[in-house]
């Protein structure tokens, strides 16, 4: 109980960071197609800008003015760059946020330098909140989450009661009959770009000080993005949401449960020894391959449902 | 709708059938010049003082040709079928290990295999692993596809590290490739006689690429490419045709992997790792995905990159990002598509009168990038290179960051040279289209 | 063990094409190929190290380098990955460079030992000696080990042994954390195989490998250690895995012992911040204010001046010793060549430069020298990483009680 308790606010807290990084990337890979692989750069930018900003005004104006300022790095992207590109096709996008992503790092080093800068919690939240028998549950922790729930809300409403919102939902999925309906689609391109670019600068400015701000945490963060956005499905803000969460708890709880297929198959009645085939396969416990989880359910959920958990259109 | 369709293919395989043979050598000389360089290319850098090969300019060759199978096998599901791949480096990777465990059992004496014809072990063990992981991936197709090749190439690199088996955990499985079983009698002691064999085997694997697209199933994989629907209303099922293709492009990034096992004498788990099937895609994509000639220039300049820039500058990634950021931008049929662009203006004869215009743009584009490098240069070494005890020096001079000066001059050549190389491009780009306009009225374009 | 630029007639060529000058090197110079990760996310693995070689060359070179000659280190960028080090061996012996060195990655250092190895027995006129400054995996001096590979830093068994030798007598229940790869496990066997040696008392209620660098979040580890009632951690992790694990374990307020083998180096500080005063230990083989302990007056303004020109920790002093027993191999050969230089150095006993005797074993080319282990907290006279906390020696072990028995059979050319 007391393990099963801290764990599953362990995983609550990781899924929830999750879904900040991956609901921006969800709303421009459902809108635009787009594989941004300069996404995870943006949340490294978010956190470097924080890291600076706070030097100088403290963390939270550094909360406010570092998502803006990707932001409009992300508007400037979408409008001198993607948007020239879009026309040469996914593949085209794909390995321009690859090269962007690559020069991103290479400024971040060249601005602040190779090593992790001591980029902290912010004082007021730096107390233990409460304790679960015995485990500290952190402040900035429990502000994590109210942070990513109000995010999490924040988008769906935008997305479901606002006129921009609507628009933006239509197109998601018809995007010429936007067109034709006299809106300034483009516009509304550059609007996700810059908005989901923000998103990942907010995770950056939440994250960066949870974990650690340094060049290689971009790099570090890719791949799982992805997983998450494809996971919960194109078109689906919900989708990725319980993507996110689903993921964090697995991973959470497969660290907990020491477990293998030996085991499993021991139940069976099948003793697995070193003779056996494939007796290192079978015998790994579930902690080793906790952090490969997501990769294996997403190519589980893509050969059964290529939509993803929720998606309303084909990726 | 669906006889067209369904002649359409016929129609052109006909015409091709009663175009006249034309001469072998006037057909293929691209081909053979290309052998030809690749054959004398070490002697360039042979130092005739110690009689000695420079080894680093042998391996790189090797890894240039090894690399243009394994990005010409990518191109095989990429640039032929649509497939987009995050985890082609599995195949390439697996395929090297097998071709590892071979020689091992070779030099023991369990396996008798002449070194020459290790590689197809790696092919057969790329094929293997192609019909297991393509059996899976290319029941999806398009965004599906690629996500699922991703996870799988994640799956693989991490069971790398942990079963020591097969592939040696972190070391890797180490191996000779001086067995003493040879056709030729060479002991391959010497990098020049590993290179001359991967030459072979290049020359062989991409004669048989080249043919495969003109086969029947290479034809399907175009179609099912370009419209899967009207693939599927032939009668073909594109399922399947990817999975063929997925197979057989398993074979040739097998041998790839399995010349790199020889070339190495070590395979580890990098080579199974996400930035390997990068690799691919970036050269493919430079290249030219839609010829069959443009991954082979692509694997060139990127293998150049990697190993040449990187000697030069610590900020090599960041020259690479640009790199393709202006291609994507500017050249999106990579260099090939560069190149076929001038074809309607050679046709009409007139390709001479953009020679000046090229040279006008070239000079402010120097002129650019020469700021941009200095820049970058003075950035990266004012942050982390002044610390490492270097002094930066250009042509012997040396050049102190702390100053203005540098900075304002590089400054200065990369605005000035920016607002030239607009004006230059207008006026390019007048002229081009003038030639173009030209071209169309003649009908030379397509 | 952590992981993750010389100019050559090729990359002339290349540089020429691309428009870059190249500049010739200084002649009569003895090179030392070094082999790191420099660019990338890695990169400052690399670099941080080149820049602690480059300040310890200007001293060797100002004591009159070798044979009248100076040393020059030329770096290649390996990227973390075998074959591009691989690369930089062909440069290096195209040039004739009678050292390469690499630091960080047991993977790597087995890729060079034997390209080291088929090199030199195919090529008897053109010989090089791997110098090994870090790769630590334990086989790489037993099973694998080679006539032409010194290493110039303790193996992972020997590592392991100090951390159990170092635990304090009321700590009876400790927690093992490594990477799955063949470094992890290597510990994680090593320090079992010690406690049941060494410290028969020690009950370990726990045993981990996580995957290498994929872990984002440690939280349920910590729980898990929590929950097993652990009072010390021990952990061979490096770079982020480190880093995550410490700065988890402080959030969720684990108050037990941390030993680890890398907190020292770059950005492992930072990681763990003023909340760890106390609480995090490294093994080391030299930290700034060991000389202040001994009272060892020159290598502490040695060791200062450092600190005031680059501003950061000069943890990497313990090379020295290296570059300085290369030094007296050169000279003891008489001659700039790998074979005459590799049979100089066997066996060669001298102090190393806080003045403890340190030996290179003639049997597996295993360096002995004494080793620390440091504890992080407050009030010491230099921090690392302007953090306020640097590193007080908590126990030193000495050469003569690492000298554990060697597997090598070691096959020597003529």
């Amino acid at each position: 109980m007391e393990v099963f308790l801290v764990s599953l606010l362990n995983g609550l807290v990781y899924g929830m960071l999750l879904f900040m990084l991956s609901s921006g990337l969800t709303l421009i890979f459902s809108m635009m197609g787009v594989l941004n692989f300069a996404h995870a750069s943006a949340y490294m930018l978010g956190a470097y800008f924080a890291f600076t900003i706070s030097l100088y005004v403290g963390f939270w104006p550094a909360l406010i003015l570092a998502p803006l300022l990707c932001g409009l790095i992300g508007a400037a992207i979408e409008m001198y760059g993607l948007r020239r590109v879009h026309k040469n096709g996914h593949i085209a996008e794909l390995l321009f946020t690859f090269g962007l992503a690559l020069i991103i790092e290479k400024c971040v080093q060249m601005t602040w330098g190779l090593v992790a800068v001591p980029y902290r919690v912010p004082a007021g939240l730096d107390f233990p909140l409460f304790s679960v028998y015995g485990t500290n549950f952190h402040a900035y922790r429990a502000f994590m989450l109210l942070i990513s729930a109000l995010m999490f809300v924040s988008i769906w409403l935008a997305l479901t009661r606002t006129r921009v919102g609507l628009i933006i939902q239509a197109s998601l999925t018809h995007p010429e009959m936007v067109g034709a309906l006299g809106h300034n689609v483009p516009r509304v391109f550059t609007l996700v770009f810059a908005g989901g670019t923000a998103l990942a600068g907010l995770a950056g400015v939440i994250g960066g000080n949870y974990q650690v701000t340094e060049p290689s945490m971009a790099f570090a963060m890719g791949p799982i993005v992805f997983v998450v956005v494809v996971f919960g499905g194109l078109g689906s803000l919900t989708g990725c949401f319980i993507a996110s969460l689903l993921m964090g708890l697995i991973q959470t709880f497969a660290i907990v449960l020491d477990y293998s297929l030996a085991d499993l198959l021991k139940q069976l009645g099948i003793t697995i020894t070193s003779s056996t085939p494939f007796a290192e396969v079978l015998s790994v416990p579930l902690p080793r391959i906790g952090a490969l989880l997501p990769y294996i359910l997403l190519v589980l959920i893509l050969l059964v449902k290529p939509r993803g958990l929720m998606g309303t259109r084909d990726t | 709708m669906s006889a067209d369709a369904d002649t359409l293919p016929r129609v052109t395989a006909a015409t091709a059938d009663v175009t006249p043979p034309r001469p072998f050598l006037r057909e293929h000389w691209p081909w053979l010049a290309a052998i030809l360089i690749a054959v004398v290319m070490p002697w360039f850098f042979f130092n005739w003082s110690t009689g000695r090969h420079s080894g680093f300019v042998l391996t790189m060759l090797s890894e240039i040709g090894l690399m243009t199978i394994f990005a010409l096998s990518f191109n095989m599901q990429m640039g032929h079928t649509g497939l987009l791949s995050f985890g082609h480096a599995i195949l390439f990777g697996l395929g090297g290990y097998c071709t590892a465990h071979a020689l091992n059992a070779i030099k023991d004496g369990g396996l008798w295999l002449p070194t020459e014809l290790v590689p197809l072990v790696g092919g057969v063990g790329g094929l293997f692993f192609g019909i297991l992981f393509g059996y899976l991936a290319t029941k999806q197709r398009a965004t599906a596809f690629a996500m699922i090749t991703m996870g799988m190439g994640e799956l693989v690199a991490a069971a790398a590290l942990m079963f020591m088996g097969f592939f040696g955990g972190e070391g890797g499985v180490s191996t000779n490739r001086v067995t003493g079983v040879s056709l030729l009698g060479a002991s391959y002691s010497s990098s020049w006689q590993v290179y001359y064999l991967i030459v072979v085997w290049v020359v062989i694997c991409v004669v048989l690429m080249r043919l495969q697209t003109m086969t029947p199933l290479g034809r399907m994989a175009n179609a099912c490419r370009d419209n899967f629907e009207r693939a599927q209303f032939v009668g073909y099922d594109p399922r399947m045709v990817r999975f063929y293709q997925f197979m057989l492009s398993g074979f040739f990034a097998g041998i790839a992997g399995g010349l790199y096992a020889i070339l190495y004498e070590i395979v580890t788990f990098d080579t199974v790792a996400a930035p390997k099937s990068a690799t691919a895609l970036l050269a493919t994509y430079i290249g030219g995905a839609g010829g069959f000639f443009g991954p082979i220039l692509g694997t060139i300049l990127v293998v150049l990159l990697q190993s040449g820039v990187s000697l030069l500058s610590n900020a090599w990634l960041l020259y690479v990002g640009v790199l393709f950021i202006i291609m994507v931008m500017f050249a999106p049929g990579g260099i090939v598509g560069l190149i076929g662009a001038h074809a309607p203006i050679a046709r009409i004869g007139r390709l001479r009168e953009l020679a000046v215009p090229y040279i006008r743009v070239l000079i402010p584009g120097l002129f650019t990038m020469l700021g941009v490098v200095a820049l970058v240069e003075l950035a990266s070494f004012t942050t982390i290179g002044a610390s490492q005890g270097k002094k930066l020096a250009v042509g012997g001079l040396a050049v102190d960051t702390a100053t203005a000066l540098p900075w304002i001059v590089a400054a200065a050549a990369l605005l000035l040279g920016g607002f030239w190389l607009r004006r230059e491009a207008a006026a390019f780009r007048r002229r081009w289209d003038a030639l173009m306009d030209e071209a169309k009225a003649q009908g030379a374009a397509v | 063990m952590r992981r993750k630029l010389g100019l050559i007639p090729a990359a002339m060529a290349a540089a020429g094409s691309l428009g870059f000058g190249a500049a010739a090197l200084a002649q009569g110079t003895i090179k030392i190929a070094y082999t790191d990760p420099l660019s990338g996310p890695f990169a400052q693995v690399g670099d941080s190290n080149l820049k602690q070689f480059q300040y310890i060359l200007d001293y060797i070179n100002s004591k009159g380098g070798a044979l009248g000659k100076k040393f020059e280190i030329v770096p290649f960028d390996n990227k973390s990955q075998p074959s591009d080090a691989l690369l930089a061996l062909k440069s290096a012996t195209d040039q004739n460079m009678p050292f390469i060195m690499q630091c960080s990655g047991s993977n790597i250092a087995a890729a060079l030992i034997e390209a080291v190895d088929k090199h030199n027995e195919r090529n008897p006129d053109n010989r090089i000696i791997y110098v090994n400054c870090g790769a630590v995996a334990t086989e790489l001096t037993n099973e694998k080990c080679s006539f032409w590979h010194f290493r110039f830093d303790i193996h992972a068994a020997m590592k392991a042994e100090t951390m159990v030798r170092a635990l304090p007598k009321d700590v009876t229940k400790i927690y093992l954390l490594n990477q799955d790869y063949l470094f992890g496990q290597s510990v994680q066997r090593d320090v079992k195989e010690f406690l049941k040696k060494l410290r028969p008392d020690v009950q370990v209620v726990g045993d981990e490998l996580i995957p290498l660098g994929k872990v984002k979040d440690f939280s349920p580890y910590v729980t898990k250690i929590k929950a097993a009632g652990a009072q010390a951690l021990i952990t061979g992790n490096w770079g982020p895995d480190m880093s995550l694990l410490i700065k988890a374990g402080m959030d969720a307020g684990l108050d037990i012992r941390y030993y680890t083998m890398y907190a020292h180096l770059t950005g492992g500080p930072t990681a763990i911040g003023p909340g760890g005063d106390g609480k995090v230990r490294a093994i080391m083989p030299f930290s700034e204010n060991i000389a202040v302990e001994e009272k060892n007056a020159e290598v502490e303004a040695w060791t200062k001046a450092f600190r005031d020109k680059h501003s950061f920790d000069f943890y990497a002093a313990g090379f020295r010793t290296i570059f300085e027993f290369l030094q007296a191999g050169v000279t003891k050969a008489g001659a700039v060549d790998a074979t005459k230089i590799a049979y100089a150095l066997e066996g060669l006993e001298m102090k190393d430069f806080l003045g403890h005797p340190a030996i290179i074993r003639k049997g597996d080319h295993q360096i002995l020298s004494n080793y620390y282990v440091g504890v992080f907290k407050k009030g010491v006279k230099y921090d690392s990483e302007k953090t306020g906390l640097g590193w007080a020696t908590e126990a030193t072990v000495t050469a003569k009680d690492l000298d554990q028995p060697s597997t090598c059979k070691m096959k020597r050319p003529k």
